[in-house]
């Protein structure tokens, strides 16, 4: 146990170096000096030499990423250009947003996907299994700020029952919060339940195919026992953590439903920094949504040890 | 199926062009792929002979007929400054398919190489490119590809750059992956007794053998590249107005919903239409090249 700990512990490190390197350095594919481009339209001179001397622009690269690392390990992320708000601050504002966004997509994709999978697998080759696969190829196939007008144009504008955008804080009111939200889920959670739904199935196949399986078959048990019991219990966990790897996928779509709904989340806040120049919060942006996908896998992966017995010996 | 199955892997190692000529046989069997590749040709179609298909100009603007309706004089209506959106769609499958075939090319370019290095050579370089595939496999692809394309500039090449370099890591890891799977097998361990140098080795007897699984994961991130594009220009990071992209037309679609509906229609049809295609021709390819990944 110990021992895979920490050789899982030791391909993180060189990991998370190795992104930080990668942030820092898309700083470098800024033509030109980055303080003129950040000192915006006046470019006043006072202003530059301040950035120089802030961002440390006139010392060598390798003691620039010291000084920003070094920042980053403090909690210090830099300050946005535009609002002068530190930037870990502005994304911990965000954050909670595309996180109740992203959970309720999520619910979203495995109340449909997951079901879907198993339907597909346990009657494979019928009519269930090719309306399954055709939804699966669906969902992978609308790009989701697509999906998310034209139900803005069915709901908000021909039917008239869901706002098409206004985000309400659910502490304020849940209802409305919901009724702005359960659009935007539900075209976030499409493709992630096509995904799911293909794990679900393939999980689902090589479960069934098992020789407990048929031994379960074998002593009379329904095919529903055998299938939610005995096959689903098995197939679960390969599905949670290839489930996990979504959060990827899912924090991407939602900076495009951020942008369809106008919902005021992270995805919003990288998309208007980059048209506002704000570098640092770009930057801050990617920083923490990779440094959380990678704690996600970590623990996805140390489920799957703790559950799996074979593993642990 | 089951033929699938059956059929052995070890004549098509040492028979390539026959193992080509089945693979065709089998890709051609099934109908949803070749429905994709039927209607991914359609789309070259367009998108080569664009200026003979559109009957009128993508960027004129027409200020007598704003927001109209689709009728016999335009298919598809129009946008809100009076251009022709079935125009703007034919010539907007232009940027898609570009876009889409580049930036692949561009991960293949880099990622096949890469991925070769680390599963033949092994140790340190394994161990590096490794890590430096996980970092960024970590940034989730399209967060990367708007960061990347923010600050090389809002440009189509630039996005296409972005998307590439975003999806290169999948090919790295695929091929290192198939290069340990093949770097074992006995005709390498021939081509290495006979004194072939590494290199030969490398390209003349591992990457034809890995060629199959490439082959079918580009043409899935195709695909992929083709809504990254879409989603970039959404945004506003990809091809610049007044250029037709289905991306961007989207974008200021979704400010027309409720009074011109047919300006988020079409586009949308059009992106869902090509990127399913390579979705289905890429399933039908995984099936006819690949069977064990099924």
């Amino acid at each position: 146990m110990f021992e895979f700990l920490a050789k899982r512990l030791a391909t993180i490190v060189p990991t998370l170096v190795f992104v930080s390197m990668l942030i820092f350095g898309l700083q470098q594919l800024l033509p030109g000096d980055p303080a003129k481009i950040l000192a915006g339209e006046e470019q006043d001179p006072t202003v530059i030499a301040y950035l120089h001397r802030k961002l440390h622009l006139d010392e060598p690269l390798p003691l620039r990423y010291a000084y920003w690392i070094g920042g980053v390990f403090k909690g210090d992320l830099g300050d946005s250009v535009r609002t002068q708000q530190p930037v870990l601050q502005l994304i911990a504002q965000k954050l909670p947003v595309t996180l109740e966004l992203a959970l309720l997509a999520m619910a979203i994709a495995l109340a449909i996907g997951i079901p879907a999978g198993i339907v597909s697998a346990a009657g494979r080759g019928t009519v269930w299994d090719a309306a399954a696969n055709a939804f699966a190829l669906w969902g992978l196939s609308t790009p989701n700020f697509w999906l998310g007008i034209l139900m803005i144009l069915l709901f908000s504008v021909q039917l008239g029952w869901l706002p098409a955008s206004g985000y309400v804080s659910p502490f304020e009111d849940l209802v409305a919060n919901l009724a702005a939200m359960i659009m935007p889920a539900f075209v976030l959670g499409n493709a992630i339940a096509a995904v799911l739904m293909r794990h679900t199935r393939s999980a689902m196949l090589q479960v069934l195919s098992a020789d407990y399986v048929r031994t379960a078959r074998a002593k009379g048990l329904n095919e529903r026992t055998v299938v939610l019991k005995h096959a689903l219990r098995n197939a679960l966990m390969p599905i949670i953590t290839l489930g996990a790897l979504e959060l990827g996928a899912l924090l991407s779509g939602a900076v495009l439903t951020e942008q369809v709904f106008t919902i005021p989340g992270f995805g919003k806040l990288i998309v208007d920094s980059v048209f506002n120049r704000d570098y640092s919060v770009v930057q801050g942006v990617v920083l923490v949504t990779a440094t959380a996908y990678i704690t996600l896998n970590l623990l996805a992966d140390l489920a799957y040890f703790a559950v799996s017995p074979r593993l642990r010996h | 199926m089951s033929a699938v199955l059956r059929s052995p892997h070890l004549p098509a190692r040492s028979a390539p062009a026959g193992s080509w000529r089945r693979s065709w046989q089998r890709l051609r069997r099934r109908r949803g792929a070749l429905a994709g590749l039927v209607v991914v040709l359609a789309f070259v179609v367009l998108a080569v002979f664009a200026p003979w298909l559109a009957p009128q100009d993508p960027i004129a603007t027409n200020w007598g007929a704003l927001r109209q309706a689709p009728s016999a004089a335009h298919w598809f209506g129009t946008d809100e400054i009076g251009r022709d959106v079935f125009s703007r769609v034919v010539w907007g499958t232009r940027a898609s398919l570009l876009a889409g075939v580049a930036s692949v090319s561009i991960s293949l370019l880099f990622g096949v190489p890469i991925g070769l290095a680390a599963g033949f050579l092994g140790g340190v370089v394994d161990a590096l490119i490794s890590r430096l595939t996980d970092a960024f496999l970590a940034c989730p692809f399209l967060i990367l590809a708007i960061a990347l394309a923010a600050f090389l500039g809002p440009s189509l090449t630039n996005a296409m750059i972005a998307i590439g370099v975003s999806a290169t890591p999948v090919f790295v890891r695929l091929t290192r992956a198939a290069v340990l799977g093949v770097k074992v097998e006995d005709y390498i361990e021939a081509a290495r007794a006979v004194g072939n140098p590494p290199l030969r080795i490398a390209l003349r007897h591992v990457l034809p053998n890995i060629a199959a699984p490439l082959i079918v994961q580009a043409t899935l991130a195709i695909a992929a590249a083709v809504i990254a594009e879409a989603s970039l220009s959404f945004l506003g990071l990809g091809q610049q107005p007044p250029a037709p992209s289905w991306g961007s037309m989207l974008n200021s679609a979704k400010n027309y919903v409720d009074n011109a509906p047919w300006m988020a229609i079409w586009p949308g049809l059009a992106i869902f239409g090509l990127v399913l295609s390579f979705n289905l021709l890429g399933d039908g390819l995984r099936d006819a090249l690949d069977p064990r990944q099924r």
